[in-house]
């Protein structure tokens, strides 16, 4: 890079001197963006979600009369007869211990009641079994999924209405949806536990990615909010300039969103054995990059190429390439022709003040 | 300006105030404490279990206890944002966790089946057992009733001894078949009057209440408080046909408000057309038959008579209420009945469900991830990194003080989502600073003065920010309303964090940023300030078609090195940047500047042409 370093690329970036070619290379985004939603489609399909106690009831355990309340020496005894348990354990009054995991076969409910047993020093009629059901049934999976198709097409709507464009609120929606599913591929083949922590995490991604997709689009509707009164330069490119334009903004918010998930998923999850938190660190983290790489590499991209079927943006992207080639057969200065497609020239179009023209009246 | 900073301050003091005045102690654990509350899954709370009752023997089955988890849940959530657990256990168990200390108030809520309903008086009689004319027919006529209280409370009881057998069922349909209307005296069987004469409802045990009473039948049975028994008549309206159900102050009969609290019920179309025909027959007929009762849970919490028929379906209930048992009885009454009776079977104090160690653990580590954020940001922005802390540690202050006064004031606790939530806010919130910065900077470099470029900035900035948090608001409010439990806590902390947010934007960052761009550091643009017209490549116009601009000779060798190492990085559609320095050594006009660009632009596509 040169001189300045970020800043002055960021300065490049603006004045359009330099300018990468995302929406031009649109059909390269949409193709891994293919790839990876199929892949997370198959690895839900085939695999799943590894679904948690808390989703789908399991087997609880009561101690009475413990000797410790020590928490671990459950978690070790559980281990000893079901390796890949995740089991709950928190205390109950003064010298009982509740362990809950998911659903064991009778065999295994047998052993691990006598390792429990064996753990806390108590006879083994002292730890009684039971069917423990969903806290976070279907009838509370169903208000949640409802909450958020409501909650999607409210703002698919208010998109739609600020933007004044359905079609910018429908590539938002989708490459939105795009993000989760990846996230939730990732997650599956991942294979940890589905926790409800996972689904408030997923619903964060959610929010995290139209937001960010908001203030993308924001410029967007900034740099384009002129362009059928001019012939220089057409939607496309003038939508290119603005994801280049706002790529410093980008790189810094997800950079300043991500440090401290990562911080959790990393330092804690993996150096610390912070186990509690691993599960909605990991949606976040792989949520809030998918998101802000979408909101550039997809959401502006599809909006470019949904709004180029507008009657209006196609006669007009149609009227520009027309002049231009026109030009590059009078044999015009290729430079024009550059800086009119890198969207450099930022032209708008002059309009008559009136009296915001005047100097203010002293008073 | 005096207004913002009363704003800011606020809550501050609002909770330095709760603190002392109404400080959380042993004794008062719904006071306010200067840390927030923390919910089921990090501090811990109670843990309730309620075995499924029936009392007219029939079945328990899954479905009941869906429901009764679901409207339980409801109860709980229109209580405050208190993210409790709900789990069916076994077959007839459900085990309600609640985060900190729980008083009977909350167990009542929650374990209450609440089925109301209103039928006709028949006849009151004193509350005490009168001694039957025929002993031998008081033992099996003992419930011509069914399911009320009484009966179920069994041994020891005169009354309560037997269930109805089918013949006296039988007798009693046929008895109110053949009435012509629901105050008919004749629906009384003697097996009814004997229950009734054997009813004792000085017994406690006859006052304990439970559901299932059948509504097609008479009841017999007592008053919350004893004071009375009643036959009554077989259910005219029923609490389904509510709307909705509030408590408050009574008005008294002038239109002052009295200091009696009671529930004010609102019913939908059909219970007004049934409420209002009951009323029109009952308000002429003679002492006690004009009087309807009000039945909860088997028992009688009041029997006024009806002096003019009720049309408006709007009703109230008065009896012997206090504000928090007005307040519980609304808040059951709105979200339906149970449809299964709960014995509170145990309650315990269970400890936090997550590690306690483990999240100190996790939350250190994301304390390292906010470090980083103030490192990165002081890396990007120089100085002006330190007002992004500085509006962080201010959203923070108001993130924690007002949690600390909605868990005093609404019971909200904050939980491992909720946590999630805030660490997310981080970068929502400095998204909105990147934003703006950002936008001061584009503005500097088309050449604006600082001040002129924190105006214009802020103008552009302000409606991007306004239009995210917008759609962020949206999707909280959407979501709170719209779901329970945990989600319904990630929703509560999204909106509260947005809105925060957007305030400490307008009102801190804002105005600090206009006092700052009239600093001489930042307006003149000091290399570490962040906003250096160097390091932006802004030209600040000084009249005349001329740019003051860095020193020339600072800044020709670093644009004659440019060119070339930048060459092989500028993409395909780049131009080629172009020199800014005429050969005098003037910094040349944007004129000028595009013409010398063109013709490199020019030259450098005939090279391209020729290799």
């Amino acid at each position: 890079m040169a001189r300045g370093g970020f800043a002055q690329w960021g300065n490049d970036l603006y004045t359009g001197r330099r300018s990468y070619p995302i929406i031009q290379r649109r059909g390269l985004w949409f193709s891994i963006v293919a790839l990876f939603s199929a892949a997370s489609i198959l690895v839900l399909v085939f695999q799943g979600l590894n679904l948690g106690i808390d989703f789908r009831g399991g087997s609880e355990f009561t101690v009475s009369g413990a000797s410790t309340t020590d928490e671990d020496v459950a978690l070790e005894a559980v281990a000893s007869v079901a390796p890949d348990e995740e089991p709950h354990v928190s205390t109950v009054g003064a010298d009982s211990v509740r362990v809950q995991t998911t659903q064991l076969d009778n065999q295994q409910t047998d052993q691990v009641g006598e390792a429990l047993a064996e753990a806390y020093g108590v006879e083994a009629s002292e730890v009684t079994s039971n069917f423990i059901g969903p806290t976070w049934g279907q009838s509370v999976s169903m208000r949640a999924l409802w909450g958020t198709v409501a909650f999607v097409v409210a703002a698919a709507v208010f998109m739609a209405i600020y933007f004044r464009a359905w079609r910018m609120s429908v590539a938002a929606i989708v490459a939105m949806l795009a993000d989760v599913l990846i996230s939730a591929g990732v997650y599956a083949v991942i294979d940890w536990e589905v926790t409800p922590s996972t689904i408030i995490g997923f619903l964060t991604i959610l929010g995290f990615s139209l937001y960010d997709k908001m203030v993308v689009f924001d410029k967007v509707r900034e740099n384009t909010v002129a362009v059928t009164e001019q012939t220089r330069s057409t939607y496309g490119e003038r939508a290119n300039l603005a994801v280049n334009q706002t790529l410093v903004r980008s790189i810094n918010t997800s950079v300043v969103a991500l440090l401290p998930v990562a911080g959790i998923l990393f330092v804690g999850g993996f150096l610390l054995g912070a186990g509690t938190l691993k599960d909605i660190s990991l949606s976040l983290f792989v949520g809030i990059a998918a998101g802000a790489l979408s909101s550039l590499f997809l959401a502006t991209p599809l909006d470019v190429a949904l709004r180029e079927r507008e009657p209006k943006i196609a006669a007009h992207t149609k009227k520009v390439m027309d002049l231009r080639a026109g030009l590059v057969a009078e044999g015009a200065d290729e430079s024009v022709l550059a800086a009119a497609a890198s969207g450099s020239a930022q032209l708008v179009p002059g309009h008559h003040q009136g009296h915001s023209a005047q100097p203010r009246r002293r008073r | 300006m005096l207004l913002t900073i009363l704003t800011i301050l606020l809550p501050f003091g609002a909770l330095l105030a709760g603190w002392q005045f109404d400080g959380k102690s042993s004794d008062n654990p719904d006071g306010a404490s200067l840390a927030p509350g923390l919910a089921l899954d990090l501090q811990g709370g109670t843990q309730v279990i309620l075995q499924a009752v029936t009392s007219d023997g029939s079945e328990i089955t899954p479905e009941a206890m869906e429901e009764a988890i679901g409207v339980i849940r409801q109860r709980v959530d229109a209580n405050g944002v208190s993210e409790a657990e709900i789990a069916a256990q076994g077959e007839r168990q459900i085990v309600v966790e609640i985060p900190g200390e729980v008083d009977d108030e909350t167990v009542a809520l929650i374990s209450q089946a609440a089925q109301m309903k209103f039928r006709p008086v028949l006849t009151i009689g004193n509350p005490t057992a009168q001694p039957s004319a025929d002993p031998s027919a008081s033992g099996d006529a003992a419930a011509g009733s069914d399911g009320e209280a009484a009966n179920r409370e069994g041994a020891g009881d005169v009354a309560a001894a037997n269930e109805p057998t089918k013949k006296e069922i039988a007798e009693q349909e046929k008895a109110i078949e053949s009435a012509t209307d629901p105050s008919d005296l004749a629906q009384i069987t003697p097996s009814v009057q004997a229950a009734f004469d054997a009813l004792d409802c000085t017994d406690p045990k006859n006052r304990e209440g439970g559901g299932g009473d059948h509504p097609g039948r008479l009841l017999v049975t007592c008053d919350q408080t004893g004071a009375a028994k009643y036959i009554l008549g077989p259910v005219e309206v029923d609490g389904t046909d509510l709307n909705s159900a509030t408590s408050g102050l009574q008005p008294g009969p002038n239109g002052t408000v009295t200091n009696e609290w009671g529930v004010n019920l609102d019913f939908n179309s059909e219970g007004t057309v049934k409420f209002r025909e009951t009323t029109e027959r009952l308000t002429p007929l003679e002492p006690p038959r004009n009087q309807f009762a009000i039945v909860l849970d088997g028992l009688v919490v009041s029997a006024p008579s009806s002096n003019d028929p009720i049309t408006n379906g709007q009703a109230s209930i008065t009896g012997s209420f206090t504000r928090d048992t007005a307040a519980t009885l609304a808040n059951q009454l709105s979200f339906g009945s149970l449809p299964l009776t709960f014995d509170v079977q145990g309650q315990n104090t269970i400890s936090a469900t997550l590690g306690s160690e483990q999240l100190q653990r996790g939350l250190f580590a994301g304390l390292i991830g906010l470090a980083l954020v103030v490192v990165y940001s002081l890396f990007q922005y120089r100085t002006l990194g330190l007002l992004t802390v500085a509006s962080l540690v201010v959203a923070a202050a108001m993130t924690y003080v007002v949690i600390a006064l909605l868990s005093w004031g609404m019971g909200y606790r904050l939980s491992l989502p909720g946590v999630a939530g805030l660490i997310v806010a981080i970068g929502f919130t400095a998204d909105s600073f990147i934003v703006y910065f950002e936008r001061i900077r584009d503005e500097l470099r088309d050449g604006r003065s600082l001040r002129l470029a924190v105006q214009r900035g802020w103008s552009r900035a302000r409606r991007t920010i306004y239009a995210a948090k917008a759609v962020n608001l949206l999707s909280a409010v959407i979501l709170y309303f719209m779901t329970v439990g945990g989600v319904r806590g990630f929703a509560f902390t999204l909106g509260l964090t947005t809105i925060i947010d957007v305030m400490v934007v307008i009102w801190f960052t804002h105005p600090v940023m206009e006092i700052i761009s009239k600093v001489p550091f930042f307006r003149d643009g000091h290399k570490a300030s962040g906003l250096s017209p160097d390091r932006l490549d802004a030209a600040p116009y000084r009249g005349a078609g001329r740019f003051a601009g860095p020193k020339p000779d600072a800044a020709v060798p670093a644009d004659a090195a440019a060119p070339g190492r930048e060459r092989e990085l500028v993409s395909a559609q780049s131009v080629p940047p172009a020199p800014r320095v005429a050969e005098d050594g003037r910094r040349m006009t944007i004129a000028e500047r595009r013409a010398a660009e063109r013709k490199a632009a020019a030259e450098a596509a005939q090279n391209e042409e020729k290799h």
